[in-house]
């Protein structure tokens, strides 16, 4: 059993995989750190601390500053470290989150460079005893900042008012539910293109290819390994990083995991696919390096594993949404936190076995043997 | 009763190479070649760069198409034999790299698999290329010697009737040529193995192969068997020799010498002539007349080496 052909060329493939550092890092730790300081960054925030730049004009005291936002409550600290002093504005309550504002008064150079730097979205001015606020119109941060503040500094603060707010801390809805599938998905294409065409195109510029063909072996069995290898090793990277997932941030598979096995599989031979094809003629480690990172780069950005696609716009979406990472991802997350089944999935699983079998006849047609 | 030798002699040769060309766009790689290869015999085919080896045997291999000509291995062309001629072939390749990561014995392994051979085969192979030792090691400890060895235990596994071998030893210290030399000689002793070699190096083509076709610009220039060759130049002794200083060497040329090869880099030449008890005063006087200082000189016989530089005016590393 164990000298059969196809078994042999099975575990070149997972032996590789476990005795080489590296691959065992970015496809088993990377993933799970991503998980991990996403998860962490994103989420578990109660309460956020924004810092805003305040220019006084010319021989302005402090004073003139404070009588200006006397309708809000605010304190007057200093900096432990810096000595500095800045005034605390603080924003929200427990059901709405809570913002505390930071003012630091800085020179107009510095307040440009905390602007240019990301440490401030907002700069205060006062002039003729009116405060201005200088922003850029397009962040939705500053406009928020903005927003909040001259609320309170008007007064009336808005998050006291008796519109009922719950606040929803249910799975399915934190923006770690969102993450994890994506980066389940994300990974099956990572491990698969990187695993499948790099080792194609290597054994390529070796010679071993052009070796291997001089025997009887079956060259479907040869493919068709590397795809079966694939599967096997993505089932136990996803196991790893949903383990975790599991067991630090409570993630569960809301919907049908028949489903979503059949929907992985299926992101598998998409990827595969793809895969033979980008190898099928390159002899080059360098060219099939650039190859591979032209299709998985704009994925990786596009696809919404980190964001939304919806934020892009409205007419690039749906050319979006026909890319096999975007399908891929979207059908994950559907089964993880909206409970889908097949019903929902069925067109993703479609439409993923066709591109992968379409490319992989492609690519096997031109396939390069020496 | 059964009479060995003369079902011996009905065989048909394990390899027919007949008129076979191989033109790409403007180079004629392979300019006409024809040669057989009987059962048992170790050949070697000699030439220097660019002399269309690769190409010939990469056509014997199957990885080719011959523009026009025939190949016939055991009777068979590759065209709808190639499960069958897979089987009767078995090559090392000048140069290929093995999985960095797994150990010799597994790389056998996967070989083996391919020919569905058992376990014992494995062990068999990796003993006869003296590897046992080096068995778990990972391919990416081997030295160039020993990842040699284990090419040539992979193409040994299925005991083929044909083994091409590219540049076996290239590169390697004269102990692990050796070595390898050895291997292919208890072979040679031991079964009924077809063998081509290519190579630089001569005296492997000596030590090694029952003939010797020596090749270039794609076309045979001479083959036979070492004896065949020197003896059909037999009537051909040599004088070599360098001067102190560069000369118009053109001098020398008159009636019984058949070449003279002149190597301005180092002030040495090579007089092949007919005789040289005839030729060397002949050669002193027109030296003294000269006024030219000597600073070496030899006589010998015509060797392999020698008959080739005549015939290719190269060397064969060139």
């Amino acid at each position: 059993m164990l000298n059969h052909t196809f078994i042999q060329l099975i575990l070149v493939q997972i032996r590789e995989f476990y005795r080489e550092p590296a691959s065992l890092f970015w496809s088993l730790l990377f993933p799970i750190l991503m998980a991990w300081g996403l998860g962490i960054a994103f989420s578990n925030k109660p309460e956020q601390t924004k810092t805003i730049a305040l220019v006084l004009i010319e021989n302005q005291r402090m004073e003139s500053f404070e009588t200006l936002i006397a309708k809000a409550i605010f304190e007057r600290k200093k900096d432990s470290i810096t000595n500095a002093v800045f005034y605390q504005i603080n924003y929200g309550n427990e059901n709405i989150g809570i913002t505390h504002f930071k003012i630091k008064l800085v020179n107009m150079q510095q307040a440009e460079l905390m602007i240019k730097r990301g440490n401030a979205s907002l700069i205060i001015t006062t002039n003729d005893n009116k405060l201005e606020y200088h922003f850029d119109k397009y962040n939705a941060d500053a406009q928020l900042s903005y927003l909040q503040l001259t609320s309170l500094i008007n007064g009336e603060n808005l998050s006291n008012q008796q519109s009922e707010i719950k606040p929803m801390t249910e799975k399915g809805t934190r923006y770690v539910d969102f993450l994890i599938p994506g980066l389940i998905a994300m990974n099956v294409m990572m491990s698969t293109m990187w695993g499948i065409s790099y080792t194609l195109i290597e054994t390529r510029t070796k010679k071993l290819l052009r070796r291997m063909v001089a025997t009887p072996m079956p060259k479907w069995e040869y493919i068709m390994s590397h795809i079966v290898a694939r599967i096997i090793l993505c089932f136990v990277e996803a196991i790893i990083i949903f383990s975790f997932a599991y067991y630090y941030f409570d993630i569960t598979i809301e919907g049908s995991v028949f489903a979503f096995i059949i929907l992985f599989i299926s992101g598998i031979v998409a990827f595969s696919g793809i895969s033979v094809l980008i190898a099928s003629r390159t002899a080059k480690t360098q060219v099939g390096n650039g190859l591979i990172n032209l299709i998985v780069m704009p994925m990786m950005l596009l696809s919404g594993i980190y964001f939304s696609y919806h934020n892009f716009p409205l007419q690039v979406i749906p050319f979006i949404q026909a890319l096999p990472l975007t399908m891929l991802a979207d059908g994950v997350k559907a089964i993880f936190n909206e409970s889908a089944g097949f019903a929902q999935v069925w067109k993703y699983i479609v439409v993923l076995n066709m591109i992968g079998v379409l490319s992989f006849t492609i690519g096997l047609k031109y396939f390069k043997w020496y | 009763m059964f009479n060995a030798s003369k079902v011996f002699e009905m065989e048909t040769p394990i390899l027919e190479v007949k008129e076979v060309y191989k033109h790409f766009k403007e180079v004629k790689a392979v300019d006409g070649v024809s040669f057989n290869v009987e059962n048992g015999e170790f050949i070697a085919l000699l030439g220097p760069n660019g002399a269309g080896k690769t190409t010939t045997v990469e056509m014997i291999e199957g990885i080719q198409k011959p523009t026009s000509g025939e190949i016939n291995i055991s009777g068979m062309h590759w065209y709808g034999n190639e499960s069958k001629l897979h089987r009767l072939i078995s090559l090392s390749l000048q140069e290929t790299r093995f999985i960095d990561k797994l150990t010799v014995k597994e790389t056998v392994q996967l070989f083996a698999s391919f020919y569905s051979l058992p376990h014992t085969r494995v062990n068999e192979v990796i003993e006869i290329v003296n590897l046992t030792e080096k068995k778990k090691s990972y391919v990416q400890d081997l030295s160039g010697g020993q990842r040699q060895k284990l090419a040539l235990a992979i193409a040994l596994l299925n005991n083929a009737p044909l083994l091409l071998l590219d540049e076996p030893t290239t590169g390697l210290d004269p102990t692990a040529r050796r070595e390898i030399w050895n291997i292919l000689m208890n072979l040679k002793q031991n079964q009924k193995t077809s063998l081509i070699l290519t190579t630089h190096y001569m005296e492997e083509a000596e030590f090694l192969c029952d003939r010797i076709i020596i090749m270039d610009k794609g076309k045979i220039l001479a083959q036979g068997t070492l004896h065949e060759l020197l003896s059909a130049n037999n009537s051909k002794e040599i004088i070599e020799f360098s001067t102190l200083n560069s000369f118009p060497i053109d001098f020398f040329c008159g009636d019984g010498v058949f070449k003279l090869v002149w190597d301005d880099k180092t002030n040495s030449g090579k007089l092949i002539v007919k005789s040289i008890v005839e030729h060397l005063p002949i050669f002193l006087t027109r030296v003294k007349d000269r006024g030219i200082e000597l600073t070496q000189l030899e006589c010998r016989k015509l060797t392999l080496d020698d008959l080739f530089i005549s015939m290719t005016g190269k060397h064969l590393g060139d």
